[in-house]
């Protein structure tokens, strides 16, 4: 509750809402989110650079609490793979690939946790930044940006697995198998149909679960801070609220980091079937 | 709600991170833990290989028990049989002893008897001359009574 007599709702709202967008090139693209990228950016580097750090070391033996700790979350994220993944070794790009969105996309929607309005005052007055959003994944951007990777991805494996001709070749004849091509103009059209489809529904899916949720979990937090400016009792009131939320924000915070990456290995699986 | 740079940036951010834990984080882990599952995995087979060795001995020294035991037995009904044996040859050898000695004391004896009544008969002899002596109140010409004496002596 940053500007106390003058007190806004929307003012409140819109202001934590607001990225921090430098603009470096004519038009509305060329901007660029700079509190995303940077909080993102941290976050990998850091999350990475500790787990690089541990397994630099890393012993075949009794392994220490960071190593065991390490080698946690790399059984967890071997096993989703090794469930899903049967198409060649997993060991080369899926699980690597796998646990990477995990840790990263974990640690962005984590910083969700972090009380807004505290921050966002360290943030004014240390770092002179007005506005700045500190969940990464609360950005449209970013979710689009690793759906998309992950759907190019898909179609690269596609076409490497199948040839392009395979993948074209699949692209008119599956689901509905048309033998041979020019029996059926229509179902090769509605083959072209559902996997146009498919094509695109699978990174909006991916991308907008992910940025829903966690863009969802920012709305009603900041809703709780704004009953908290109401009085004693609204303060009393969103501060069990909040509590709630934050506890229950963690399942969500772990689920839709699992959820991404889970969709992201089984998207990859899919692009290595052949049908 | 609105698309930007932000976009490529954050695409550039994920490809080398993914690029970053192909190359150097995945790598040495997986290292560490199948080196480690191998030599949990040789353990493993060592123990089952100790177990067996241990039920092959086990199993082997029983098997020596088993025959010692037996032989043991062996030896000392053995041991039993020849004892009897020999208690036997000794009351037999004692028994011929027994029998040889009372022989040898009978004969002995005999002997004695027989001496005893030699003696006897000389003493009566000569009783029966000294009582002749009296009888005739003279001296009796030994020589010239020999003959008769000689038969006193003999019918005794």
């Amino acid at each position: 509750m940053a500007s106390g007599k003058d007190f806004n709702a929307t003012d409140y709202i819109q202001h934590h809402l607001t990225f921090l967008t430098k603009p470096v090139g004519e038009g509305g693209f060329w901007a660029l989110n700079i509190d995303s990228v940077i909080t993102a950016a941290i976050l990998g580097v850091l999350a990475l650079g500790i787990v690089w750090w541990i397994v630099r070391g890393a012993t075949s033996g009794v392994p220490d609490r960071r190593q065991a700790f390490v080698e946690l979350a790399f059984e967890f994220v071997d096993e989703q793979v090794r469930g899903i993944f049967h198409q060649g070794d997993r060991n080369r790009f899926v699980a690597p690939a796998a646990l990477t969105v995990f840790v990263w996309v974990l640690l962005m929607n984590a910083m969700d946790f972090l009380p807004v309005d505290i921050m966002a005052w360290m943030l004014e007055n240390v770092f002179h930044a007005h506005e700045f959003r500190l969940v990464p994944t609360a950005d449209v951007n970013t979710t689009f940006a690793l759906a998309l990777s992950v759907w190019l991805l898909m179609i690269w494996f596609s076409i490497a697995a199948k040839g392009l001709g395979g993948w074209i070749h699949e692209l008119l004849c599956a689901p509905f198998g048309v033998k041979p091509l020019w029996a059926s103009p229509l179902l090769v059209f509605f083959n072209l149909l559902f996997n146009f489809i498919e094509y695109v529904s699978k990174p909006l899916s991916h991308s907008l679960r992910l940025f829903g949720n966690m863009y969802a979990g920012e709305i009603i937090f900041l809703l709780l801070w704004l009953l908290a400016a109401t009085g004693i009792f609204g303060t009393v009131l969103a501060a069990v609220l909040g509590l709630g939320w934050a506890i229950f924000h963690i399942l969500i915070v772990v689920l839709q980091a699992y959820i991404f990456m889970m969709l992201t290995v089984v998207y990859i699986a899919m692009a290595h079937e052949h049908h | 709600m609105s698309f930007n740079l932000t976009l490529i940036a954050q695409a550039v951010a994920f490809a080398l991170f993914i690029w970053f834990t192909v190359r150097f984080v995945w790598p040495p882990l997986l290292r560490a833990i199948e080196a480690r599952q191998k030599s949990i995995a040789d353990g493993l087979a060592a123990a089952d290989e100790g177990r067996r060795s241990l039920e092959t001995s086990t199993r082997q020294a029983s098997d020596a028990v088993r025959s010692a035991r037996e032989r043991a037995a062996e030896i000392v009904a053995q041991a039993e049989k020849r004892t009897a044996q020999m208690v036997e040859e000794a009351k037999v050898a004692a028994k011929d002893e027994g029998l040889r000695e009372k022989a040898a004391a009978k004969a002995e004896i005999e002997q004695e008897v027989s001496r005893a009544r030699e003696q006897l008969r000389e003493q009566v002899a000569t009783l029966a001359v000294a009582g002749a002596e009296k009888i005739l109140r003279r001296e009796v010409d030994a020589r010239a009574h020999a003959e008769l004496l000689e038969g006193i002596k003999r019918q005794l």
